[in-house]
């Protein structure tokens, strides 16, 4: 190892460890990542601990990668402690972008959660019924627990952040695409989303298939039909988000047969993505007749949870007023 | 259009002190912004807790504008359009029904309350109209009081704040 590598580091907090897979996923192109940095702290893969990164100088990590988004008292510490250490600090991913799937958490309250997974939950045995408490006294040790707090938060609700990459998870080019960039010192605007900033629908290789106006009777979820793998998914009646979602994954789920569901965020002049998203589907809807119209949109089971799937914590009401 | 909402706080912010609701409307320039001059010249008196917003059809509202406004301050917003066939640009405000009726939907799964969000097809005939549904509406958001927002968490547990200063420090 060379001094002269620039030091990188990869954290993980509230997700699923996906966007660690991400970075395996690199396969062999990781050792062309490795070639240039030098990887300092990276617990899913290294040993290096806490302590080992409050060690290091103040801003002597060159870029930090954290991925998943922020729910515990130790997650925002470390964020905090990462933001420090790093020149740079990257939101890798959809739940450390916009809160993500961990984000939906937040149509719950605390408590009704904590309730639900101990005691409620029908594969749970707790009849006292014990919830996590934490601070906990065993035998003279003193045992605790990080603080579970009320809301899921996107991580520069919590943080100063330099750069995003999208994606649930970001796809191997994303991520060597933003690690060129970075290592090549050609740094775009701060708060810039690592992807192209257009629409899906754009490098979506079914676009030449969509019609010029779509009208639906009706929605249709996937398992409910079979998906022609050459048309366009909204005009089959499927809930495509493509129009409301960044370009950058070249439409890996609709290569896939399955309509894209809104990962990489909003293209930057969007300001609300479930908004978007919700205003481009009304818009297929095929009748000017309020109660077929709502007989149309009873076919969306759950419109909230759809249209903000992975941004539901950095929406314009979460984040602005905390509903 | 936000600084409807912001006028209306006074200063830009929800203040818990204030009971009277804020509401934003969005009134389409062809029906129901003329109504709501018509009422005004006709010397028709209704709550002044309307914030007006002119556009030029109900088909041009975007929800984000409806989201902004709520997220802004607003406890209600209100939309006006033209009587569906009236619309001047023939569709507009079919537009507008199929979004609202969707975004009705989101709002409530986020847990503003229905009276919150009212579509209403007002004409430029209708001044008397404008007087009914902003006195309701104003009439069933007293009821409910200002839209909360739930409290951000403020790391109620002993020695977190520090904790987290000295890692920021």
């Amino acid at each position: 190892m060379t001094l002269e590598r620039p030091k990188i580091a990869f954290y993980w907090c509230a997700s699923c460890g996906g966007c660690e897979e991400a970075v395996v996923d690199l396969a062999e192109e990781i050792l062309d990542v490795v070639a240039v940095v030098d990887i300092v702290f990276w617990p899913v893969a290294l040993d290096f601990k806490r302590h080992d990164v409050e060690q290091m100088p103040d801003a002597s990590i060159a870029a930090t990668f954290l991925n998943g988004a922020i729910r515990t008292s130790e997650q925002e510490e470390m964020a905090r402690l990462l933001r420090r250490k790093s020149k740079l600090l990257i939101a890798f991913g959809s739940c450390s972008h916009t809160g993500g799937i961990p984000g939906l958490a937040n149509f719950f309250p605390r408590d009704s959660i904590l309730q639900q997974v101990y005691v409620d939950a029908p594969t749970t045995e707790n009849p006292d019924p014990i919830l996590p408490t934490e601070n906990y006294r065993d035998g003279g040790r003193n045992l605790s627990l990080p603080h579970f707090s009320e809301r899921v938060r996107a991580l520069d609700q919590v943080v100063d952040v330099d750069y995003y990459v999208p994606g649930c998870p970001p796809l191997p080019k994303m991520i060597t695409r933003a690690v060129a960039i970075l290592v090549n010192g050609q740094l775009p605007e701060k708060g810039s989303v690592l992807a192209p900033d257009r629409a899906l629908c754009s490098e979506c290789p079914r676009k030449d298939s969509k019609p010029e106006k779509i009208a639906l009777k009706q929605f249709r979820r996937p398992q409910e039909i079979l998906i022609d793998e050459t048309q366009c998914l909204l005009a089959q009646g499927l809930l495509c988000l493509g129009p409301a979602t960044r370009a950058g994954c070249e439409a890996a789920c609709v290569k896939g047969n399955m309509p894209c569901t809104g990962c990489c965020g909003a293209p930057e002049r969007v300001r609300d993505q479930g908004a978007k998203a919700l205003s481009t589907i009304a818009g297929l809807i095929d009748s000017e007749d309020e109660m077929e119209i709502e007989r149309i949109l009873a076919t969306i089971p759950d419109p909230a949870g759809t249209f903000y799937r992975y941004s539901l914590p950095a929406s314009l009401m979460q984040a602005k007023r905390g509903i | 259009m936000l600084n409807a909402v912001e006028l209306a706080n006074g200063n830009g912010h929800a203040s818990s002190e204030a009971t009277e609701p804020r509401i934003v409307g969005f009134f389409c320039t062809w029906c129901t912004y003329l109504a709501a001059d018509l009422a005004g010249t006709s010397r028709i008196k209704y709550s002044p807790n309307v914030r007006v917003v002119r556009v030029m059809c109900s088909g041009r509202i975007d929800p984000q504008f409806v989201l902004d406004a709520f997220a802004r301050g607003a406890d209600g917003v209100l939309i006006g359009g033209c009587h569906p066939g009236d619309c001047h640009y023939q569709q507009g405000n079919y537009n507008c029904l199929r979004r609202s009726r969707l975004l009705a939907r989101v709002l409530r799964q986020l847990g503003i309350e229905e009276e919150r969000f009212r579509v209403e097809w007002i004409s430029a005939a209708e001044g008397d109209r404008v007087r009914a549904v902003v006195d309701d509406m104003v009439e069933k958001l007293r009821k409910l009081g200002p839209l909360h927002p739930s409290q951000p968490d403020p790391f109620p547990i002993l020695g977190q704040e520090r904790r987290l200063q000295e890692v920021t420090a």
